[in-house]
């Protein structure tokens, strides 16, 4: 582990560039708790606040046709991967121009287009689709790899031994990604787990793993880079145990009565946006207004995204029957009758007929 | 006051963890809040100095509300003098506001439904059923008296039929069976039932009727007062011999055998009755030039063994079916106070029984079918009509009706539409008749045509183009 | 051609796997057992372990695995045992399969098919017994089917597999050895209407899957007593093709349902009050239903029978419909 120290980084151009993700992640998500508290956003909000290391770190090794499964606590990792703020926030506000039509709310953001499969608010649930997907890439002989997020709360699930074995078993390309933040909801690890060193369940199922700094984003970086083309060169599922931190609340309507402020200060003082921005400065590869403007073009970002979500449309009522079945245009039974076809390209059109 | 929770309504401030003066940044905690869940500290999203608090401590105050004034420097902050703005108290929640009172009893939905019909007031009924429950027969008591002081009150339903509450008699019946008995017009009160628990079922009501008796439309009373009624005509061949008497339909099977002719004659008294009082009749005929209609059908006719011979009824009925399509405003039915045309022509054909009173059964689809078609499905339909044996879909089908007293000598006949239909054309003998064409007197084939139409839909206008293209359409016999 | 249920499965497999390579089998011991019920017997040796593909114990692990390789531009074809092993996989089933294309908004569909058996008459219990396909057909987002005929057997799959959306087949363990004749060029089949495959007009018997033997049996006795029946096969239980079932208890009058499943919040609750909801000016007597007794199905031969629809049920159900005593 490189730990961030006062010495500074080695490639100053490209820290900053985790540094300016990382902003955008946090300034999003104090932007979303602004407008839940506005009740221009409902539902369950949770978010990422302080883990932002982990997505920002993995996000930068993928390539463009790799996928994604990610939990509830997913807008850092949506926003990351390429979905627009704009299409993230309208989506909150149940828009039309959300990334799901106002279908899905926070907890649920998918994007075809960069291949971000969810947004899957059952904890564990979203780990067999990453198998899955990965299943599908080995069988058609793709070079993907597919990268699962979800919490350390999810090891205690059945869904999470299952796909690792799976996984496992059948060498499948997929990455997963544990996000340690120490508490599932309220509940510590210690008090769910009678082993609490993740990183060894996964390797009891013969899956490379490691435990990593998950406020590092520089070691975040290095070890997902490492993970990552490792599984890209057909060497199975690999693990990695990002232990972080979550300095907000569970969701809104949570007092935190589960843990000591003192323990969120202690946390705090290990913030990822921080450590990185000190580090940077404490060796002069941070001149002062290169910092504040990179604050003022993420501030012009989100806002010019409050904006767009603002100014959306309702999704008309006469549409709420739609994408409960595909769309066909000569079905009266399953589907709706509109014309539109879905967008994901893998799961429609044409089979390779094998004659 | 920020909303913590989508369920969150309001919060009660507990405790300031800041105070007037204070520097506030972005995320500072502010207040301590009791919401319904717990008690929460909040945070403000707004940078500034603190100018005053908007809520006292204890106040209890909706989400949104204000509860204090940020500004942006000290300067703005107002005077002390000036009073916080007195917080209007919270709106009471709509669910605490009186609504409609709590009736005294239970009431199922039905009983309401009743004592709504019957302009009784529930809340007023002490009940007699299981648990205080208000019953039927609770609200048909208390209904009663009030009823000569207290017509029911007023509804979209049409009131006629209804019986006053006194002689209201729950009877056990299907719910075929109910809807058949309000479209014959019969009363099941007067009918034993047959059905699980003694219910009155479809066979019951048929057999109050006689055997699938189902009157059209007989001649009525304003014209020519010598057609009786039960001398409807017969628009083909006599059915076959063995059919004469209506047979019982193998299924289900018991009812009663055996025609009542004067339980029919009542059925069709009744429906005429109704149709006479409901239905704003109006009355058209025209003289039908049949010239080149019959020249057609002999010289086809000619080339034909006797079996396959068609008559002049088939092209009558398919030339009206035609005309029906074009004009749709004589095809459908009356329902619910709006008409509701027909797309397809189902052509009742008046039959008549052999032992007294008719049915008008339908030819489906009669535009589309081919003269040789319909000539088939008729024999086969007057054979089946007169052995009881029409499917119920034949009966309830048709969308306009014909009858023709041709045969009997008539010369012309004027119908009472058959509801919820909206019109019934009849057809008179074919006579010779003294006929000028193109300026030259000559003898020529002829009928009677007339209509009777229902003018909440139509009036003379359509109606006159309706028989007009009757005649049109049997200029040219070859393409019918 | 002579055939069996089985076989016409098998055949069906077979077919699908040959026409199109992004299919393949996957479920335990579907390779080298053959199939827990023999349907898949052979087909290892024919694709090879990748396309038949032996699966761990983990049902909700390969079932979510399926879901994944549907989105991933598969066409999984997934076996699980039984209904009851389903329950394991229910999260995959109803929070993934059913609800990413409308969660997504229209971008993520679900082309997978899942294959399980189901229903009692064996003797294997409460466990392996039961006949919950109810329950998947309240699922908005999901197809259940249940193929009851030969044909069925061999032509649904095909259809399932062209579907965009997740769809469920329902083999009732007791067709698997129901032998008889297809045409030799049987193949794809419509999967969204229901069949009427026998006309009568004094009731309409409606059923589906493993008690159709039985109301065709009924229908022929009813026949000798002069209660001409029809049968109407429902085939898929989501979406119910309440057209033909309206549209038959708009000529007979009366209808009587046969599930397997239990009475209570049940598929055939469902059909009776569409029939009360739609048809109610049209029935001349109380709807029928036969169900299976409200108990788990249990072991012993004569209990499990008495807890199942039969033959007798069935007729006494339709003479009560029609008047005709019993």
């Amino acid at each position: 582990m490189t730990g961030l120290k006062n010495q500074g980084v080695p490639d100053a151009g490209h820290a900053l560039h985790l540094l300016r993700q990382m902003l955008r992640v946090r300034r999003l998500e104090e932007k979303c708790i602004e407008l839940y508290s506005a009740a221009k956003i409902r539902g369950f909000l949770h978010v990422y606040i302080g883990e932002e290391a982990v997505a920002a770190g993995v996000m930068e090794t993928l390539a463009p046709d790799d996928a994604v499964v990610a939990t509830y606590r997913e807008h850092g990792h949506a926003l990351l991967r390429g979905v627009s703020a704009g299409a993230i926030l309208a989506e909150m506000y149940g828009h039309a121009e959300g990334c799901c039509r106002g279908r899905g709310g926070s907890m649920h953001l998918f994007d075809a287009a960069t291949r971000f499969y969810g947004g899957n608010a059952i904890v564990a649930g979203g780990l067999p689709l990453a198998v899955g997907l990965a299943l599908a890439d080995r069988m058609a002989g793709r070079q993907r790899v597919t990268v699962c997020f979800f919490g350390e709360g999810a090891v205690a699930e059945g869904e999470f031994h299952e796909s690792m074995n799976l996984a496992a078993l059948w060498q499948l390309p997929v990455l997963f990604c544990c996000e340690n933040n120490l508490y599932a909801m309220g509940t510590a690890l210690g008090r769910s787990e009678s082993q609490t060193d993740i990183a060894l369940k996964a390797a009891a199922y013969e899956i490379p793993a490691w435990a990593v700094d998950g406020m590092d984003v520089l070691a975040v970086e290095e070890a997902a880079r490492r993970a990552v083309d490792a599984v890209r060169s057909g060497g199975g599922p690999h693990f990695l145990e990002l232990r972080t931190y979550r300095f907000r609340a569970h969701s809104m309507f949570d007092p935190e009565l589960y843990r000591e402020k003192s323990e969120v200060a202690q946390w705090m003082e290990r913030d990822p946006i921080s450590l990185l921005q000190g580090a940077m400065e404490a060796a002069g590869q941070l001149p002062a207004e290169d910092w504040t403007a990179l604050q003022a073009d993420v501030e012009a970002e989100i806002s010019t995204a409050v904006g767009f979500a603002e100014n959306g449309t309702p999704e008309p009522v006469s549409e709420l029957l739609r994408f409960v079945y595909s769309d066909r245009p000569d079905d009266g039974n399953g589907g709706t009758g509109n014309a539109e076809a879905t967008g994901n390209p893998e799961a429609t059109g044409k089979g390779r007929a094998a004659g | 006051m920020p909303s913590l929770g989508a369920d969150m309504e309001h919060g009660k401030v507990v405790e300031w963890l800041v105070k007037p003066g204070d520097y506030i940044h972005k995320g500072d905690l502010v207040a301590a809040v009791d919401t319904d869940k717990t008690v929460m500290d909040i945070e403000s999203f707004q940078e500034g100095v603190l100018a005053e608090f908007l809520v006292d401590i204890g106040d209890t105050v909706d989400v949104g509300t204000p509860i204090a004034r940020i500004t942006a420097t000290p300067a703005e902050v107002p005077p002390p003098s000036k009073a916080p703005p007195p917080e209007p108290p919270p709106a009471p929640h709509p669910r605490a506001a009186g609504g409609l009172p709590e009736p005294g009893a239970k009431v199922p939905p039905p009983v309401r439904h009743l004592a709504h019909t019957l302009g009784v007031d529930v809340g007023r009924i002490s009940g007699s059923g299981p648990g205080g429950e208000v019953t039927r027969a609770d609200v048909e008591r208390a209904a009663a008296p009030s009823v000569t002081g207290a017509p029911p009150r007023k509804e979209e339903e049409q009131p006629e039929a209804r019986p006053t509450p006194a002689e209201t008699r729950r009877v056990r019946s299907s719910p075929l069976a109910r809807r058949l008995a309000a479209e014959l017009g019969v009363d099941l009160q007067g009918i034993a039932g047959t059905g699980p628990g003694g219910a009155v079922t479809e066979d019951d009501v048929l057999s109050a009727v006689p055997p699938r008796g189902q009157p059209a439309a007989p001649v009525s009373a304003e014209k020519p007062a010598e057609a009786p009624p039960s001398e409807a005509a017969e628009p083909s061949e006599p059915a076959a011999p063995e059919h004469v008497e209506p047979q019982e339909a193998p299924r289900r099977g018991r009812r009663e055998a055996g025609s009542k002719a004067e339980s029919l004659r009542q059925a069709i008294g009744a429906l005429m009755s109704r149709s006479k009082k409901d239905i704003p009749h109006y009355y058209l005929s025209t003289t039908l030039d049949l010239a080149a209609a019959m020249a057609w059908m002999q010289a086809a006719n000619q080339q034909r063994p006797v079996s396959a011979r068609l008559v002049p009824s088939a092209l009558l009925l398919k030339a009206t079916a035609l005309a029906a399509k074009e004009v749709p405003d004589m095809n459908g039915f009356f329902a619910k106070g709006a008409f509701q045309p027909s797309s397809a022509v189902h052509l009742g054909v008046a039959v008549a029984l052999r032992h007294g009173g008719l049915v008008a059964p339908a030819l489906h689809d009669a535009d589309t079918l081919t003269l040789d078609e319909l000539m088939d499905q008729l024999r086969d339909l007057v054979a089946r009509a007169r052995a009881g044996r029409l499917q119920r879909a034949e009966m309830a089908d048709p969308t306009i009706t014909v009858t023709n007293l041709g045969d009997l000598g008539v010369e012309s006949v004027y119908g009472v539409i058959y509801p919820p239909q909206v019109a019934m054309v009849g057809f008179g003998k074919v006579l010779e008749q003294p006929w000028a064409h193109n300026g030259m007197l000559g003898i020529r084939q002829a009928a009677i045509a007339t209509l009777s139409a229902d003018h909440r839909v139509s009036d003379g206008l359509r109606g006159g183009r309706f028989l007009g293209r009757i005649d049109e359409l049997l200029q040219a016999p070859d393409r019918l | 051609m002579k055939t069996t249920y089985r076989e016409a499965m098998r055949a069906a497999l077979r077919d699908a796997m040959q026409r199109d390579d992004r299919v393949f089998l996957m479920g335990e011991d579907v390779g080298r057992y053959g199939g827990s019920f023999a349907v898949s017997l052979g087909l290892l040796e024919e694709f090879g372990p990748e396309r038949i593909r032996d699966t761990p114990l983990s049902e909700s692990g390969f079932v979510g695995a399926g879901i994944g390789a549907a989105l991933g531009g598969m066409r999984p074809i997934v076996e699980i045992m039984t209904v009851n092993f389903s329950l394991l996989a229910l999260d995959q089933i109803i929070n993934n399969a059913a609800t990413l294309l409308h969660m997504s908004g229209g971008q993520f569909n679900v082309p997978i098919v899942i294959r399980m058996t189901t229903g009692a008459g064996r003797q294997l219990g409460a466990q392996h017994s039961h006949s919950l396909e109810g329950w998947y057909a309240h699922i908005p987002g999901l197809r259940i089917l249940a193929p009851a005929t030969l044909a069925d057997a061999r032509g649904m799959l095909w259809t399932s597999l062209q579907d965009p959306d997740p769809v469920l087949i329902f083999e009732h363990g007791s067709l698997y050895n129901v032998a008889g004749e297809i045409d030799d060029d049987a193949g794809a089949v419509d999967i969204a209407k229901a069949a009427v495959l026998r006309h009568g007009d004094a009731l309409t018997l409606i059923t589906y899957g493993g008690t159709l033997p039985m109301v065709l049996d009924a229908a022929e006795q009813l026949a000798g007593e002069g209660i001409e029946a029809e049968v109407i096969d429902l085939r898929s239980l989501r979406p119910l093709d309440e057209h033909t079932i309206l549209d038959s208890v708009a000529r007979t009058h009366r209808a009587e349902v046969v599930d397997e499943g239990w009475r209570s919040g049940s598929i055939s609750a469902e059909i009776t009050a569409r029939i009360a909801e739609k048809a109610f000016y049209d029935l001349d007597a109380p709807v029928e239903r036969v169900c299976s007794a409200e108990v788990p199905v249990p072991y012993a031969k004569h209990l499990e029978q008495a807890a199942l629809p039969s033959v007798e049920r069935i007729m006494a159900g339709a003479r009560r419909a029609v008047g005709a005593g019993g």
